[in-house]
């Protein structure tokens, strides 16, 4: 089962009014449990949208958001009648059975934001705190946890994201930019989240800055096995990054697959005005100039490989594509 | 958030809108004066008359033109309530032994603090709100106001400081809701609890604001500097306010108006105010 | 020979710290020339000065030791005097990093009046101007918006029309494409090539996107208040590790090359910026391996 399924999603920004603004067009989008999900789009095709809809900041206009098969959005009535039924409520009266089940509605709500990690674009804006240590916590003391299991994920994300523990007692705004990003990051991933979501996570930053973000990122994913989920602009970083990629395009999917399946398409996505990676670039340069290698290079890696591989051969050899 | 549009500005085509903004101001205090001038029955009809045809001419549905009413209905209320229960006269309208005594004074009175009240409210929005945008406001209280700089009041400094508050706005607003965001998806609550919680919850968004707006306000000000701003001393204007012989009209029609008022006021008809 | 527009000899800042005691060197002695008509590329990582560079350039910040000379005057020598620093901000525009944060006016041509505004401009060759600005960034049809519905490419635009109706010698750009999209990134690099090809305009651009860098005539690279190296784009880009010590990477397709040689394949040739030089080279060692 997907970990997120979204089932003909409509948004509409401010409807019945001249400002009315279609942002989601009927999107039914499965996303892979335990992947690394890229989703590329220009600006305004809906991306910060769709991010919002899955820990229920926005609410769409209409269809469902399912996490692990559960509508986010339910109501008290659509669920009801289908939980009576279950084991837990059997036994109860049914006004004891209706308390009960609105209670774990409250609580699903609650708990939603702290299960579906946003981190918003140049997160390091919303830093309060006095001290580093104080800003991670915030999370984990909204959910409501003990003093050591508090601590005990404020060190644990610190330590992941690559924070040295001297800068926990620090004010977050004498850090650099770098620094803030990952206390930023660090505050979202003391709550476990089990699907974290990224809004150009590496916005701004320099290679060295990217670069650090995307791998704490990729490891978090791996030594968690949460699902994650990355809007960027970068090809190039999601050629890198990614298991699948989604791509939107005025409001709708345009395209939604494994990475090396969408971006197979890469003269459709450079049509839509994206920007395709320099690598992928240079290889249709060099078939126009004769070299026969293939059209699916994404990354550097690809490259070298195939070119190595092309100049190893023997010249009058048979020049197969690599 | 996007669609909203600061101030109430209602884009048409009027006379209303086509005024030198400095003209409606002044418009907008001659009309205020007129409405103080009111003194009996045949004047406040003429007013309550002008003020429909003020509404007619700008062109902004009456739909929206009430809307500014809203806020002061309280007022409306308040006043004529005052004025009916607390006047006394000579023509007592409920019985004797009654303890609230109401005379015909009283009635009259509340009638005309309510058209006094709104026909102020109205004229001044179609004066200045729904024609004119807060920009145009700005620049041309910066120009009436200008002869005040000779006694060392600062009307560039405040002109230049409302334009940039307008421009951030829109900016800061957006941002607000960006850090709510932001918050929200760590946990933060900001509509259940006591006072004391909610008033606590509000940190976590006025702290980065706060932060924010202190950056932007610097880098602001390094921009400006870089662009050679120097305070008002010789800067010229690209867009420069030029008054149109239809603006004179207008304020000789309104002056025109306060004196056709004022001897209305010395006809004797039916009541006025003491 | 004509002196260069920019000439800094051994050019050091050091930021107070809040008690004003202590000093924390951002630039440790900066030496180079930069002639009128050129477009430079600063190259640094996060915080390693290069923003602190272009602020001395127009003295929003004042060095603390070298010699600053900018279109033959020069600013470490006595004081400057208003006069002097208004002439010289009128001479180097500087574009910031936040669209949001260096437009003024709430209407799309009224800010791009405002430079020259300050400076006195009457209102008929004030007029003329903006226009032409707006024309040069392709700007115009939206001279009565308002600069907040903009995209963050068309803001960035405004603001270098803004500069422009200044009618500079030279922009400096302080990241100026950071915060963009790819879309908007393209606009305002196209700008930027546009205005010093077109209109001879001394170029500044403080980034840390290689491919940005790749379209200059130089690259200077800043490390920890230092120039590490300098050198046309295919002279930097040639020595990766260097670049890699300072925090930086090299574009994708010289990444290439440099990869395909040091597993031993001849490739032959420097064009190693662009991308078509990339191609080029590497077609031609395939043919005649």
């Amino acid at each position: 089962m997907d970990k997120i399924y979204l089932e003909n999603i409509r948004y509409v920004y401010s409807p019945d009014t001249p400002f009315e603004q279609v942002a989601l067009d009927d999107v039914t989008l499965g996303i892979r449990k335990g992947c690394i999900t890229g989703i590329i789009g220009h600006t305004g095709s809906g991306k910060s949208t769709m991010m919002q809809l899955l820990n229920g900041l926005a609410k769409p206009t209409d269809g469902r958001v399912l996490l692990d098969g559960f509508d986010i959005n339910s109501t008290f009535d659509d669920v009801f009648d289908a939980w009576r039924e279950r084991e837990e409520y059997a036994k109860l009266s049914k006004r004891a059975a209706k308390k009960e089940i609105r209670g774990q509605l409250a609580e699903l709500r609650r708990t939603l934001c702290f299960r579906v990690g946003l981190v918003m674009q140049y997160p390091e804006y919303q830093l309060f705190e006095e001290t580093v240590y104080k800003d991670i916590a915030f999370g984990p003391a909204n959910m409501g946890l003990e003093e050591d299991e508090i601590r005990a994920r404020v060190l644990e994300a610190a330590a992941f994201t690559g924070l040295d523990e001297a800068l926990l007692d620090q004010s977050p705004f004498d850090l650099s930019g770098g620094q803030k990003r990952r206390v930023a990051l660090a505050g979202i991933l003391a709550m476990r989240p089990e699907v974290l979501v990224l809004d150009e996570p590496a916005a701004g930053l320099d290679p060295r800055g990217r670069k650090m973000i995307f791998e704490r990122v990729c490891d978090y994913q791996r030594n968690t096995g949460s699902t994650v989920l990355i809007v960027s602009h970068s090809m190039e970083d999601m050629a890198r990054y990614c298991d699948d990629v989604v791509v939107l395009k005025d409001a709708k999917v345009l395209m939604h697959g494994e990475m090396n399946e969408v971006f197979s398409h890469i003269s459709e996505l450079s049509d839509t005005g994206l920007d395709i990676p320099q690598v992928t670039r240079l290889a249709l340069a060099l078939r126009e100039r004769g070299v026969p290698i293939s059209e699916n290079i994404y990354t550097v890696e690809d490259a070298t490989k195939a070119l190595r591989a092309l100049f190893s051969q023997q010249k009058d050899g048979k020049e197969a594509s690599v | 958030m996007k669609g909203i549009s600061f101030g109430q500005y209602y884009p048409a085509s009027s006379v209303f809108h086509r005024m030198d903004p400095r003209a409606k101001i002044i418009l907008a205090v001659l009309y205020i004066v007129s409405t103080f001038l009111c003194k009996n029955v045949l004047s406040f009809a003429a007013l309550t008359i002008s003020a429909l045809l003020l509404v007619i001419l700008s062109r902004i549905p009456l739909r929206i033109m009430l809307r500014s009413l809203r806020p002061i209905l309280f007022i409306v209320v308040f006043t004529s309530a005052i004025n009916i229960f607390a006047t006394r006269g000579a023509h007592r309208l409920t019985p004797e032994h009654w303890w609230l005594a109401i005379y015909e004074e009283g009635l009259w009175n509340a009638l005309f603090m309510v058209l006094r009240i709104v026909c102020l409210i109205l004229s001044t929005s179609i004066f200045l709100t729904y024609t004119t945008t807060p920009v145009s406001l700005a620049n041309a209280l910066e120009r009436l106001l200008s002869p005040l700089k000779r006694i060392k009041i600062p009307v560039h400094d405040f002109a230049m400081m409302m334009t940039i508050a307008l421009r951030f706005i829109p900016t800061l607003s957006e941002e607000t809701e960006k850090i709510m965001n932001a918050q929200k998806a760590r946990g933060a609550n900001f509509t259940t609890g006591s006072l004391f919680a909610r008033a606590k919850a509000l940190i976590p968004i006025l702290v980065p604001l706060f932060v924010s707006a202190f950056n932007r306000a610097f880098e602001l000000a390094t921009a400006m500097e870089c662009r050679c701003y120097h305070g008002g001393e010789g800067r010229t204007q690209l867009n420069v306010l030029h008054y149109r012989a239809s603006d004179f009209v207008a304020i000789l029609l309104l002056v025109g108006f306060g004196v056709g008022l004022w001897f209305l006021n010395r006809v004797d008809f039916l009541y006025r105010l003491g | 020979m004509t002196q260069p527009f920019i000439h800094t000899e051994n050019l050091c800042f050091s930021y107070k710290d809040s008690e004003g005691a202590g000093e924390h060197p951002a630039l440790k002695g900066i030496s180079v020339d930069i002639n009128a008509g050129e477009y430079v590329a600063v190259l640094g990582h996060n915080g390693s000065g290069k923003s602190t560079f272009a602020k001395l350039l127009n003295l929003i910040l004042e060095p603390s030791s070298g010699v600053l000379c900018i279109n033959g005057m020069n600013l470490t020598e006595g004081e400057i005097d208003d006069e002097q620093l208004m002439e010289l901000r009128r001479n180097v525009g500087m574009v910031f990093q936040n669209p949001d944060n260096q437009l003024v006016a709430t209407v799309v041509e009224e800010d791009v009046a405002f430079g020259p505004e300050n400076l006195g401009v009457p209102q008929e060759e004030l007029r003329r101007r903006v226009d032409d600005a707006l024309d040069v960034v392709g700007m115009r049809e939206y001279a009565k918006h308002e600069p907040h519905r903009l995209s963050g490419g068309q803001k960035q635009r405004v603001a270098i029309a803004g500069m422009i109706a200044m009618m500079p010698k030279c922009i400096i750009f302080d990241e100026s494409t950071a915060m963009l999209d790819p879309g908007g990134r393209r606009e305002v690099l196209d700008t930027i090539r546009m205005l010093n090809r077109e209109h001879g305009i001394t170029v500044l651009n403080i980034t840390h996107y290689m491919n940005e860098a790749a379209e200059a005539d130089r690259v200077l690279v800043i490390n920890d208040g230092l120039l590490l190296t300098q050198g046309t784009p295919n002279e930097v880009f040639s020595d990766r590790a260097l670049l890699l010590s300072a925090g930086l990477e090299v574009p994708q397709c010289s990444e290439v090359v440099l990869e395909l040689r040091e597993g031993g394949i001849a490739i032959e040739g420097e064009d190693i910026a662009s991308l078509q030089g990339c191609a080029d080279m590497i077609a031609r060692a395939y043919a005649t391996r």
